[in-house]
């Protein structure tokens, strides 16, 4: 067939300029009007609602036993946000996260709307952005849900007060709500690594479960890792590494050196993981 | 594109298109030519490459070797020119079962990055009742019929208009209204001037609405041409009813002919005697003057003298079977039908091609 090259071939056809915006909006409103994402930020939210009311209802708490703050907060409610995020680190927020990211890419390929998003055309690269940055808003949701559930019931059960802060500096209330969202925002960037995994482990399969269940099973392996003394040459790659690091942002003045040096681990793992998606994604065969 | 080339170029090529999985050859080196404006029914048994050949067309995957280009640009390469353009039903219909039809049809409309949101609703509600889902528009699709879900996705093929159609077994579990209302839906589109690429198992459905057809067989492209060529393409079968079958059988071999006597015609008191059937020589048949299929045909004949030289011809036979004193009750002389030519081409039976 001789054709001069097509450019300009979208004969007559008003089309606008290519947008993501689209694509974005509707990633967004697939992921958080779904029940399940709505679930799994419920179950979340109920974690500082259980700590609360078993402290409430318990006559005292003895000091120095159970989850780091857990006496503090019957003078002061605003431990239980506080309390509840470092509960949730070790499991709770990578399951979440885990099943999230696990289902961008093979959640739609197990539905088998993968082929129909790619020959709207959504493109493939841009699908695979648009699937992180749900994930990346995912990892803001969960942490968020925790503090402010916790904040919430916090306020309904317990006196709020004045907050002494780890350095014996004491903060308004209104000043501790914001360090409280600070460690929350800690956590949105210490599961950006874990997303970026379980986004490339995404790609990998058609179907969903392997890939939430392998990008969990990821992050409590890299947390025993992290335990193990043998490997301390090992621990500052781990993803898991810093997640407990946020006690500098409990301080007076704020300590950011383990923030940054979270921030810089996690981009590293986003940046390698994020290239091998996308070497699987865009050279994959789409069969599903 | 303009509208001039528009009528003579190909809306889907490809040249020894290849894909390999493994060991096994999916697809054999096919050379697909679908001319622009078509209604292009592609043929062939479960498992014959078709919908490995659709997904390298619409760059699903990647080919082994060889090339494809749709409307006249390479694929993958020109992806993003040329999916704009083109509406496709793959495999069959999918969908998030937790959303509304219309909400699902929001989602694939809102992953072209070229349609416009601010006649997505109007186009969502329009495709919906394009193929009468108007009145489903809010249900879940889990709730849907595998019927409906099928509209639903021949809905998103609709969207926006487009030049070329890819629709993979379209009435799959449709009922008969269904059925009928995709066939008519197909017209329309190629009224519109679009290009409808058909893949089926159903020959009647693409005998009745496709102006071309290719089949394939076991990975490989075994025929393709304008449907009335493809027909052509099959030998004819002669039928005589006569009681005489032992002297029209004579005559028959006379003119090269394997005649089969059948048995006598049941419900005739009067004895109308035995069916006679017997493959019309070498593919060339009554109805091709042109010469197109084979050319013309020297029977071998059995006794020299009372066969005419040259092609045989319906009527030469008659002659001579009534010269003969054979009493001809019946004769006709059929072209098979596609069905038969895709049974000769891909073999019969229900196993699935390895």
């Amino acid at each position: 067939m001789s054709r001069s090259d097509g450019s300009g071939n979208v004969a007559g056809e008003a089309r606008r300029p290519p947008s993501s915006a689209s694509l974005l909006g509707s990633e967004m409103k697939l992921l958080f009007r779904r029940r399940r994402t709505q679930a799994l930020l419920l179950a979340l939210a109920a974690i500082p609602v259980m700590i609360a009311v078993v402290v409430r209802l318990s006559s005292s708490v003895p000091a120095g036993r159970g989850p780091a703050f857990l006496d503090r907060i019957t003078q002061n409610g605003l431990f239980v946000g506080v309390t509840a995020l470092i509960v949730a680190v070790p499991l709770f927020l990578p399951l979440t996260i885990g099943v999230v990211a696990g289902d961008t890419i093979a959640g739609e390929a197990g539905h088998g709307t993968l082929r129909y998003i790619l020959v709207a055309p959504a493109g493939r690269v841009r699908l695979l952005l648009v699937k992180y940055i749900g994930a990346i808003a995912f990892c803001i949701a969960a942490p968020l849900a925790v503090a402010l559930a916790g904040a919430g019931i916090g306020a309904a059960l317990f006196p709020i007060g004045p907050v002494a802060l780890l350095s014996g500096d004491v903060v308004e209330p209104g000043e501790a709500l914001v360090r409280m969202l600070l460690i929350a925002a800690y956590q949105t960037v210490s599961l950006l690594g874990l997303s970026a995994i379980g986004l490339f482990l995404s790609t990998l399969t058609d179907v969903p479960v392997g890939a939430m269940a392998a990008t969990i099973v990821l992050s409590v392996a890299s947390q025993v890792l992290d335990q193990l003394p043998q490997l301390e040459w090992l621990h500052p790659w781990l993803f898991s590494h810093y997640w407990f690091g946020f006690a500098d942002l409990l301080r007076q003045p704020i300590g950011w050196e383990s923030f940054t040096d979270n921030a810089m681990l996690q981009a590293g793992y986003i940046a390698v993981f994020g290239a091998l998606a996308y070497g699987r994604f865009v050279s994959k065969d789409v069969l599903s | 594109m303009t509208s001039a080339d528009r009528g003579s170029g190909l809306a889907i090529e490809t040249r020894g298109l290849t894909k390999r999985f493994g060991h096994q050859l999916a697809v054999n080196s096919i050379d697909l030519a679908v001319p622009q404006g078509s209604v292009f029914g592609f043929l062939g048994p479960n498992g014959s490459g078709k919908t490995t050949t659709i997904r390298m067309m619409l760059g699903l995957a990647s080919a082994s070797a060889g090339s494809v280009r749709v409307l006249g640009l390479e694929m993958p390469r020109r992806i993003d020119e040329v999916l704009p353009r083109v509406g496709a039903l793959v495999e069959g219909p999918a969908f998030y079962p937790f959303l509304s039809g219309a909400a699902n049809l929001h989602r694939f409309d809102a992953a072209d990055r070229h349609s416009v949101p601010a006649t997505r609703r109007a186009r969502v509600a329009e495709a919906l009742d394009r193929v009468g889902l108007s009145h489903a528009a809010r249900k879940k699709v889990r709730a849907y019929s595998l019927g409906m879900k099928q509209r639903l996705g021949i809905a998103n093929a609709l969207l926006s208009r487009r030049e070329l159609l890819v629709l993979d077994e379209p009435t799959n579990g449709l009922d008969p209204q269904g059925t009928r209302e995709v066939r008519s839906l197909v017209r329309s589109l190629a009224a519109d001037g679009a290009t409808v690429f058909v893949s089926s198992h159903l020959l009647a459905e693409v005998e009745q609405i496709c102006t071309h057809a290719a089949i394939m067989s076991a990975g490989r492209l075994v025929a393709q041409g304008p449907l009335p060529e493809l027909r052509q393409a099959g030998s004819a079968q002669l039928r005589l009813l006569t009681p005489d079958a032992g002297a029209a059988s004579d005559v028959l071999v006379r003119f090269g002919m394997a005649p089969v006597v059948g048995h006598p015609v049941a419900g005739h008191p009067d004895g109308n005697g035995a069916v006679i059937t017997a493959t019309f020589p070498d593919g060339d048949g009554p109805a091709d003057d042109s010469g197109v299929a084979a050319g013309t045909v020297t029977p071998r004949p059995v006794t020299p003298g009372t066969v005419p030289p040259g092609r045989v011809t319906p009527e030469a036979i008659v002659a001579a079977l009534v010269a003969d004193g054979v009493r001809v009750r019946g004769f006709t002389v059929e072209r098979g039908s596609l069905e038969e030519r895709f049974v000769a081409l891909t073999g019969e039976g229900f196993d699935v091609a390895q």
